[in-house]
């Protein structure tokens, strides 16, 4: 198996592999294939930012993309659920599919896309609403709740699933935005989950974060991984190694590396991967 | 010679000093002007300022004083009974007074001699009469003793004071440059000076602002009182009927109640809110959540056009196109609705206070942090349901706060309402029927002739102490929260 | 658990769709509104110009007859004496405008009733203007002109169409027999629309037509130079201190607070205010443009301090760190860089506080300026009216001349505003600096 990697250099820009390289090649359990991105390009105006990335994302399972600042990881992130929308300058080309199905194509709808595909953002930024109801906010959006009971019993589970239940619930009704900054992350992340997402797009949700919050977030992410395909940008390697099974290296807008965790962090085909998870440059 | 040519004279010499003062210190210091502590042209404006600023100082204190202050001096002429009655009768009898005063520097030399022979009762006071009558100053009857005194010693006390209060000033002029002469040396700290007493200056520039507010509130007070004194606070306060009849002098014979004022105002201010809040605040969420940088470039413009246009314009517009036009709106769908109707001011007035909405809401939109909106789009939410269940939300104090500087606009706005409102106070819930407003009335009160004893004069202070009052409160507290939510982004 | 998974499963079914489509409407509909809430405040815009220059445009011109009229002896200087100004300032001149009209008519001069009906032709103001003919240069007295007299209000309205001809003669303001003179005159070219230099030129009258904004104008100009001269100094040197000196603290928030203030107190009561201090207390003269310009100031300083503190701490820290690095002191500092880096701001704040002070009413009918002033005022201290005054005294009179008039005058205004802001945007966009 090793050998076989020899083989064939890692996943570049340059040369794209074949998926199937990685299924063989994963020594974690994956789940299945949950997103295809192919050949993505991104443009800020006249500025390109993405250059022909290709990219596959797997459930049951988090990738780490993980590059210096400005290299495009949050970038690509955000076409994953098409909030690049909402910047009137961007353009996206390329092939994205979700489950299969192309989600740039003319019928579907980012509204009901990002119900799928949840985000969670570098900044805590909870609604000035109260934590019930900001836990609420998606279900009532999208009319999954008919009853109090019901929208009752999601904040629940939601909260329980972010880890959040046991510390808040007895003042539901107090602001979210006086939550410490902990909190607050993991009562988006307890927003985010509330439509029960398909999968988690996370970026950089630790950065704000003190050490003791980041290893409650992290534990909480390798819990939901059991049922979500979590993508993650950070900017601690080490954040990587703990918490993904897979990792993409990203530099100047292009994808240089794409591979199971511990072989980038151990053994990276290219160099410019190798100086950057070894503290050279970044 | 007048206070305005020794204002000029007290410049010029300022200016002259200056050069006098660069002069001296380059000679002090025997050319070598690295030896001086400041440069010369310090040391000018050293000697010019000494020269001409106490001078000047005097001269604007007594500028002040002058009238106030020749005034009491004439009225200690006046009868005890006068003195101790009420200020209304103090004011009559000082005008009478007054218009005595002006005529004397007409008469000639003999026609004054008749008029100090009747002060001291030499010849009768009718004949001093007739006498001014023949200079145009026209008297009722035949003036009381007292007060031809105190009108001669009006007229005869401020020629010599402010004869005197000139040469006080050159003198002090003269006193200043010599002393300030005599301290040029070259280690003179000229600079420091110049620029504590500029510092000063500035200062002094700066509390005008705050003068003004205590000018405001000192004199429409002062006058509220007086005018309390003619008829209740209670009575004006809870009134229920507004009829002031013509101005007679020292009576209250007419009906001062607010209430109709007040409503007539609130209500037209309701309906400008109305029609500014919806069109206000959706203009702002247009602009700055849908609208592209090309659409805004435009519609921001217009809606700051509409700011830009004077009262009286939008009061002209009202009066001479909309309120006929709504007229006959009404009548062709059987509506019998008034030219000056509450509608016609308020919607039109309504467009005036667009931009106060639009602008200020437009910057508290902006001012939602991003990461809200992110939030929420990253659940799924459409941008309307952003708008409505996040940002608007969130920036619900400021909103609130942009609304009430643009109520207080509304209420104290004036030409709209001179020239669109009605003018009969009526207390009525028909939107189609006119009211009239308190700046309506402090207008009508006000123009003519005023008598500033009388209620119906000095009641337009009392309304605009409420004017004032009202919206100070709206203003303060709008800008507080404004301010507070300001910080709670930044 | 398993209640969510159940909830999700509503997101692909038809009623997912119907509820999805549901908000895309509502989603339209609110981004309709605001289209329509920016359309409303565009037509309004629109509506009021179009109404304002379609009254409007017409008075700048105004009907004129042309009469060869005879400036005799007779009437004009019977004593002969070239010296009797008081004989030739009292002449009867309407006579002899009447006396040329008649001629030119044609029309029987013995006949009183011709003669009323020919007589409403010509403008009351014509002796004025007759008499300032011969005043300027008396020479012409014994000589025959052709003048070009202003024809009366009726006479105008009815060549601009504002009176309909179809109204039966009783009905209508000027009468059959009016009307045929005047077509008479229009035909021969004795009878036209002339641009109307008295509008900018005559003081106040009570005739439409010899009604001009002339006091107007110049009490205006008088406001705006005192608005200048004490507003401009005062805001930059407050806005200075409250920049550069001023010690955060207790004393510099109340100033601050103050000023917002200040600028939203309705301007009703700054005119109280110089009614209670300028007129009452120091006995300045009412109806003066001194004490309208002081109002004006006191209105117009806090913007004036605003926008200027705006424009002195746009500039940067940098250029204050260097030149107190070279051993600049405060006021060096001030008066070399900041002041000049600063100054296209503070014009630009400067032009918009004159234009909120050329275009404010109100506080000037508190001082008495709503005055009937018919000589041009030389000093500050002189009656005088304003722009908007003139334009707010004419709306509320009755005569159909005075409406267009008034429109006339707005425009005027507006032109004011418009060039002046203009001004401000140039200046802004020409010397903005980015740092």
């Amino acid at each position: 198996m090793e050998a076989k990697v020899e083989d064939r250099p890692a996943m570049t820009v340059e040369q794209p592999a074949e998926p199937k390289e990685t299924d063989d090649a994963a020594p974690a359990a994956l789940g299945e294939l949950k997103i295809k991105a192919t050949d993505v390009n991104l443009w800020y105006g006249e500025k390109q930012a993405l250059f022909d990335v290709n990219l596959e994302v797997f459930g049951q399972s988090v990738t780490a993309l993980i590059g210096p600042s400005g290299c495009g990881k949050s970038t690509f992130l955000r076409c994953l659920n098409r909030m690049n929308d909402v910047i009137d300058i961007c353009k996206v080309k390329g092939d994205i599919r979700l489950d299969g199905e192309d989600i740039y194509a003319p019928e579907v709808d980012p509204v009901q896309l990002r119900a799928r595909v949840g985000m969670v953002f570098q900044k805590p930024n909870p609604f000035p609403k109260s934590i019930y109801e900001n836990v609420a906010y998606a279900p009532r959006l999208h009319g999954l709740c008919a009853t109090k009971a019901q929208m009752d019993e999601v904040v629940e589970t939601s909260l329980i699933k972010a880890g959040l239940w046991e510390e808040v619930k007895d003042r539901l009704d107090a602001p979210g935005t006086g939550l410490s900054g902990g909190q607050q992350q993991r009562l988006c992340i307890a927003r985010a989950i509330s439509v029960n997402p398909e999968v988690l797009l996370m970026d950089e949700p630790c950065s704000a974060l003190d050490p003791i919050a980041t290893a409650t977030i992290e534990t909480l992410i390798d819990e939901l991984k059991e049922n979500l395909c979590i993508a993650i940008v950070t900017h601690s390697m080490q954040q990587a190694a703990r918490v993904s099974q897979r990792t993409a290296f990203f530099h100047l807008g292009k994808l240089v590396e794409v591979n199971d965790t511990s072989t980038i962090f151990t053994n990276p085909s290219d160099q410019r991967t190798q100086d950057y998870v070894t503290g050279r440059f970044g | 010679m007048s206070s305005l040519t020794i204002l000029a004279i007290l410049i010029g010499a300022g200016v002259l000093a200056y050069f006098i003062g660069r002069m001296r210190s380059i000679q002090t210091c025997g050319g070598q002007q690295q030896n001086l502590h400041s440069r010369p042209s310090y040391h000018g404006y050293y000697l010019a300022i000494l020269t001409a600023l106490p001078a000047i100082i005097l001269l604007a204190v007594w500028g002040i004083a002058e009238r106030p202050l020749t005034r009491y001096v004439a009225m200690q002429e006046l009868p005890a009974k006068v003195l101790q009655g009420s200020d209304a009768e103090k004011a009559l009898t000082m005008s009478v007074v007054d218009t005595i005063a002006e005529g004397l520097p007409q008469l000639s030399p003999e026609e004054y001699e008749v008029l100090r022979k009747a002060r001291y009762g030499f010849v009768t006071t009718s004949d001093a009469r007739d006498v001014l009558a023949r200079h145009g100053v026209v008297l009722g009857s035949d003036p009381d003793r007292s007060l031809l005194a105190a009108a001669d010693e009006l007229a005869s006390r401020a020629e010599p004071a402010g004869s005197r209060c000139r040469s006080a000033c050159f003198a002090l002029a003269a006193l200043g440059f010599v002393w300030g002469y005599s301290r040029i040396r070259p280690e003179l700290r000229a600079r420091n000076i110049v620029e504590r007493v500029m510092r000063g200056g500035l200062f002094l520039a700066s509390t005008v602002a705050v003068l003004t507010t205590v000018g405001i509130v000192l004199s429409v007070l002062f006058e509220t009182i007086h005018f309390f004194q003619f008829v209740s606070p209670f009575d004006f306060l809870f009134g229920t009927v507004w009829d002031p009849r013509f101005a007679t002098v020292g009576k209250a014979e007419g009906q001062f109640g607010l209430l109709p004022l007040l409503w007539g105002t609130l209500f037209i201010s309701a309906v400008a809110l109305l029609v500014a809040v919806p069109v206000g605040l959706f203009a702002a969420i247009y602009m700055s959540e849908y609208a592209g940088s090309k659409v805004r470039a435009f519609a921001k413009p217009v809606l700051e056009i509409l700011a830009g246009i004077p009262t009286i314009v939008y009061g002209f517009f009202a009066l001479s196109v909309f309120g006929p036009l709504l007229r006959d709106l009404g009548f062709n769908i059987g509506l019998e609705i008034s030219a000056s109707s509450v509608l016609t001011a308020g919607i039109v007035m309504g467009v005036m206070i667009i931009p106060f909405v639009s602008s200020l809401s437009d910057d508290i939109i902006n001012a939602v942090p991003q990461s809200l909106r992110e939030g929420s789009y990253g659940l799924g939410a459409t941008q309307s349901e952003t708008i409505k269940k996040v940002i608007l939300p969130a920036a619900l104090p400021g909103i609130v706060g942009a609304v009430l500087l643009a109520a207080s606009r509304a209420i104290g706005e004036t030409m709209i309402v001179v020239l669109a409102a009605g003018i009969a106070a009526n207390l009525t819930l028909n939107p189609l029927e006119p009211v009239t407003t308190i700046t309506v009335k402090i207008v009508s009160q006000l123009t003519g002739d005023l008598e500033f004893n009388s209620p119906q004069t000095l009641v337009a202070f009392a309304l605009g102490l409420t004017l004032f009052i009202i919206t100070l409160a709206l203003n303060v507290y709008a800008l507080y929260i404004v301010r507070k939510y300001r910080e709670q982004y930044e | 658990m398993t209640d969510q998974t159940a909830s999700l499963a509503s997101f692909t079914g038809e009623e997912a769709q119907k509820k999805l489509r549901k908000r895309h409407r509502a989603e339209r509909r609110f981004r309709a509104y605001g289209v329509a809430a920016i359309l409303f405040a565009l037509a309004f815009l629109v509506f009021l110009f179009t109404s304002i220059f379609s009254q409007g445009w017409s008075a700048f011109l105004q009907t004129s007859i042309k009469l060869p009229v005879e400036f005799s002896q007779d009437v004009i200087n019977p004593s002969g004496n070239p010296d009797a100004e008081d004989e030739i300032f009292r002449a009867n001149y309407v006579k002899l405008a009447r006396a040329a009209l008649y001629k030119q008519l044609g029309i029987d001069a013995e006949d009183r009733k011709v003669r009323r009906d020919a007589n409403k032709l010509l403008s009351r103001g014509v002796d004025v203007q007759l008499r300032d003919m011969v005043l300027r240069d008396p020479s012409i007295i014994g000589k025959t002109e052709d003048v070009w007299l202003l024809a009366s209000d009726d006479a105008d309205a009815l060549l601009k169409g504002s009176i309909d001809r179809k109204t039966p003669s009783d009905r209508r303001a000027v009468n059959d027999q009016q009307v045929a003179w005047i077509d008479q005159l229009v035909d021969k070219g004795d009878m036209e629309k002339r641009f109307n230099t008295g509008l900018f030129v005559n003081g106040a009258s009570s005739n439409p037509e010899t009604a001009g904004l002339g006091v107007a104008l110049i009490g205006s100009f008088f406001m705006m130079l005192t608005v200048v001269l004490l507003a401009v100094p005062l805001g930059v040197c407050a806005a200075l201190y409250l920049e550069e000196y001023a010690p955060k603290g207790k004393i510099s928030d109340t100033i601050e607070v103050n000023i917002n203030n200040l600028a939203a107190v309705p301007s009703i009561v700054f005119g109280l205010l110089g009614l209670a201090v300028f007129i009452n207390f120091f006995g300045l003269p009412r109806s003066a443009s001194l004490v309208g310009g002081l109002v004006l100031t006191l209105m117009t300083l806090p913007t004036i301090i605003i926008t200027t503190r705006a424009a002195i701490r746009a500039v940067p820290p940098s250029i204050r760190e260097a030149a107190l690095g070279v051993g600049a002191s405060k006021m060096q500092l001030i008066g070399h860089h900041v002041l000049p880096l600063s100054l296209p701001g503070i014009l630009t704040g400067t032009i918009i506080g004159l234009v909120q002070a050329l275009g404010e009413t109100a506080p000037l009918l508190m001082i008495g300026m709503v005055a009937f002033v018919v000589e041009y005022p030389t000093t500050p201290l002189d009656p005088a009216t304003g722009l908007p005054v003139q334009i707010y005294m004419w709306a509320s009179s009755a005569e159909r001349g005075f409406v267009e008039r008034t429109a006339g005058a707005t425009m005027v205004l507006l032109a004011f505003l418009i060039v002046m802001n203009s001004l401000a945007v140039y200046l802004r966009n020409k010397f903005e600096r980015k740092w």
